[in-house]
C-alpha cells in the first residue's frame, strides 16, 4: 500500500510571498476555485457519516432502551471503535474495502456511534417516571409511549449528541483523504508547507463544523419549543 | 360511557414474588356508581396497589375487580386505561404538549375528529375553572402547581370515563390550595357524578372528600369500610380508633359545611349611611360589630367606633374582614381558619362574593356538643 500523500505543486514560484511560503490574500483569491470541490465533497463526507451513524446509533438505543442487557455489549463495542485511532482505521479497512468513499464512511460512521447512542440513550432514561406512569395510566401502548412520549422529551439529548457528533465528524473528515476519499484534507496534505493553503482549507473546515452545529441548534429550538416555555406568572 | 360504573372488589389479592406478606390481603368491597371511595391508610398498606390493580397497571394474583359486573381482566390493559381516567400526585403532564394537546391525549388514541376534540378541551378547562384562551396553548411549566392540578384533572376526564382513579391528587399542593382544589373537586363531582377511587394518607382529606372510606391496615387488610360518620364515631376496631385520632370530635367538623349551620345575621352597614339606623341594627344583632361592605355587597372590613361618630357612617376601619369564608367549606377547615387569624367573627360570602351571614366561634362550639346521632352521613353533607 503506498502512502497517497502527493505533493502537487500547487504555486507559481514568480511570486515572492508565495515562494517564502507566506499568507497571501492575493494568491488566495485567485486560487480560490480549486477549494471548492472538496469542500463539497467535505460536506458529504460528513454528512453521509451523520445520517448512518444515527440511523445505527438510535435504532441501537431503541433497542437497549428496552433490553437493558444489550447497553453493556453496546457500549464496550462501541467504545473500542470509538478509540480506533481513525487513520489506524484507514490503513486496517483498505485492504477489506479498497481506497475511497466507503472505507472513509465506515471509520467515520463508527466514530460517531458511541456519542450518540450514549445521547439517546440518556434521553430516555431521562424521562420522568410519573411522565411514563401518567402515560401508561391513560392508556398509551408501550409504542405510543415511546413515539409520543419519550423520544420527544430525550429530543434536547439527542441533539446534543448530534452536534458533538457533528464537530468530531468534520474534523475526522480532513483524514479522509488517507482513504482516499478527498474532501479538505487533501487540500491540507496537497501542501502542507505552504501558510495560505493551510489556512484557507482549515478555515473551511473551521466555517463548516461551526455552520452544522448551528444548523442542528436550529433544528432542535424548532423541534423542543417547551424548553423556551417559562413561567409566565 | 358517561354513565358512572360500579366497582367491585371481589377478595382481591396482590403478593409480590419474593415477599411472605402479600402486599394486599383478600380485599372485598363495592364502590357504588357515582360515589367516592376514599382508601386511606398508613403508607404499606397497599392503598395506591389496591388502586393500580383497577386499571391493571398492576397485575392481580388472585380474586376478581369487576367494572360494571365485567372483569377487568377480560380486557386488555391499555383499551382498559383509555376507559378510566387516571390522575396522580405528581400529575405526570406531558411537558412538551400544550395544555390542550395533553387534555386531547386520550381523544386522540381513540380517534375523535378535531372538532370534536377542540370542543372537549374548551369545555374541561372551564370545567376544572381555567380560561381557555389563557391557558389552552401554554405549556406545563407556565402554569402554578394548582393550575397543572387542575388540567390533571381535566385531562382524566377528558373521555368522560366511568370510573376515575386519584392517586394523593392534592398531595403536593400547599394547604390553603389544597382547601381550595377539593372543594372544587367536590362541586366538579357534584356535577358529574363519577365513581372515584380516591387514595390518600390524610384521614382529614379522607373525611372531606369520601363519600365511603375504606381504612387499609398494613399488609392490605381491610379494617373498616363506612361512611365518614359512621366511621368517626364508631371505629370497627382500635386500629381505626388510633388511625382517626382522638380528636374525632375534631374531626366531625368535617362532615359539615358552613351552608350547614345557622348563621349569624350580620350587621351590614354601607358608607354614607345613616348612624342612627346602624345602632338600631346592631342592637338587635348576634354580632356586636358593624360589617361594611361594598356596593355589591363584599365585605370590606369591621367598622371602628370612630366610623359612627359621625351622622353618617365613615370609612373607618377596625380590622380587616379575614377571614372570609365560603358557604362550601367545611367547619373544620373554617374553625383552622379564623383560629389563624385570630378572629371571633369571619363573613360568609356566597358565590358572587357578597356576605350571607357571619360564622363564628361559638356556633362552631355548639356544632361540636352537638349529638353525634344529628350528624349527617358524609352524603348527605355534599
Amino acid at each position: 500500500m503506498t502512502v497517497p500523500i502527493a505533493q502537487v505543486e500547487i504555486r507559481q514560484r514568480e511570486d515572492t510571498c508565495v515562494a517564502d511560503n507566506g499568507f497571501c490574500p492575493d494568491w488566495i483569491v485567485d486560487n480560490f476555485d480549486r477549494y471548492v470541490d472538496p469542500f463539497f465533497q467535505h460536506v458529504l463526507l460528513t454528512v453521509v457519516a451523520m445520517a448512518i451513524g444515527f440511523g445505527i446509533s438510535f435504532s441501537l438505543a431503541l433497542l437497549a432502551y428496552r433490553r437493558r442487557w444489550l447497553i453493556n455489549p453496546v457500549t464496550q463495542v462501541t467504545g473500542i471503535l470509538y478509540t480506533v485511532p481513525s487513520i489506524a482505521a484507514f490503513f486496517l479497512l483498505l485492504p477489506i474495502t479498497g481506497r475511497g468513499f466507503t472505507t472513509a464512511e465506515i471509520a467515520l460512521v463508527a466514530y460517531v456511534l458511541l456519542i450518540i447512542f450514549r445521547n439517546v440513550l440518556t434521553g430516555l432514561d431521562n424521562v420522568p417516571e410519573d411522565i411514563k406512569d401518567a402515560g401508561r395510566g391513560m392508556g398509551l401502548t408501550d409504542r405510543q409511549l415511546l413515539w409520543r412520549v419519550e423520544v420527544p422529551l430525550a429530543l434536547p439529548e439527542i441533539m446534543a449528541g448530534l452536534r458533538i457528533a457533528a464537530t468530531t465528524t468534520v474534523g475526522l473528515a480532513t483524514l479522509a483523504f488517507f482513504a482516499g476519499a478527498g474532501g479538505l484534507g487533501e487540500q491540507i496534505f496537497a501542501d502542507i508547507t505552504f501558510k495560505s493553503n493551510v489556512v484557507v482549507a482549515g478555515l473551511l473546515a473551521v466555517l463548516l463544523a461551526a455552520v452544522l452545529d448551528g444548523l442542528i441548534l436550529l433544528a432542535q429550538r424548532a423541534v423542543t419549543p417547551w424548553t423556551r416555555a417559562v413561567a409566565a406568572r | 360511557m358517561s354513565d358512572a360504573a360500579t366497582l367491585e372488589f371481589r377478595s382481591v389479592t396482590k403478593r409480590y414474588p419474593g415477599q411472605s406478606e402479600p402486599a394486599v390481603e383478600n380485599l372485598s368491597l363495592t364502590v357504588p356508581a357515582g360515589e367516592i371511595c376514599v382508601l386511606v391508610g398508613p403508607s404499606g398498606c397497599g392503598k395506591t396497589t389496591a388502586m393500580r390493580m383497577v386499571n391493571r397497571m398492576i397485575d392481580i394474583t388472585d380474586g376478581d375487580i369487576l367494572l360494571d359486573g365485567r372483569s377487568v381482566k377480560e380486557r386488555r390493559p391499555a383499551e382498559l386505561r383509555r376507559d378510566i381516567g387516571y390522575a396522580i400526585q405528581q400529575i405526570g403532564l406531558f411537558p412538551h404538549l400544550t395544555v390542550g394537546d395533553n387534555i386531547a391525549t386520550v381523544p386522540r388514541l381513540l380517534g375523535w375528529d378535531k372538532e370534536r376534540i377542540r370542543a372537549r378541551v374548551d369545555q374541561l378547562l372551564e370545567l376544572v375553572s381555567l380560561d381557555p384562551h389563557e391557558t389552552r396553548d401554554r405549556y406545563p411549566a407556565q402554569l402554578s402547581g394548582g393550575q397543572r392540578q387542575r388540567v390533571g384533572v381535566a385531562r382524566a376526564l377528558a373521555v368522560d370515563p366511568p370510573l376515575m382513579l386519584m392517586d394523593e391528587p392534592f398531595g403536593a399542593i400547599d394547604p390553603i390550595n389544597r382547601e381550595r382544589l377539593q372543594n372544587e373537586f367536590l362541586r366538579l363531582q357534584r356535577e358529574i357524578r363519577k365513581t372515584v377511587v380516591f387514595v390518600t394518607h390524610d384521614i382529614d382529606e379522607a373525611i372531606k372528600m369520601g363519600d365511603r372510606i375504606a381504612v387499609l391496615k398494613k399488609g392490605g387488610k381491610l379494617a373498616q369500610y363506612a361512611s365518614p360518620a359512621e366511621l368517626l364515631m364508631y371505629p370497627a376496631d382500635s386500629f381505626g380508633e388510633d388511625f382517626v385520632g382522638a380528636d374525632r370530635a375534631l374531626k366531625r367538623l368535617a362532615l359539615q359545611r358552613v351552608r350547614d349551620v345557622n348563621l349569624w345575621r350580620a350587621p351590614l352597614v354601607r358608607v354614607g349611611e345613616p348612624v342612627a339606623e346602624v345602632r338600631a341594627k346592631l342592637s338587635d344583632a348576634e354580632v356586636p360589630y358593624p360589617l361594611l361592605v361594598d356596593d355589591e355587597g363584599r365585605p370590606l372590613g369591621w367598622l371602628s367606633e370612630k366610623g359612627l361618630g359621625g351622622e353618617r357612617v365613615q370609612d373607618e376601619l377596625r380590622s380587616n374582614p379575614k377571614p372570609i369564608l365560603d358557604l362550601d367549606d367545611v367547619l373544620r377547615d373554617a374553625l383552622a381558619d379564623l383560629l389563624y387569624e385570630e378572629a371571633q367573627y369571619g363573613p360568609v360570602v356566597d358565590e358572587r362574593g357578597a356576605v350571607t351571614g357571619v360564622l363564628s366561634i361559638e356556633i362552631l362550639s355548639h356544632a361540636l356538643r352537638t349529638d353525634p346521632e344529628e350528624v349527617p352521613s358524609g352524603a348527605d353533607a355534599l
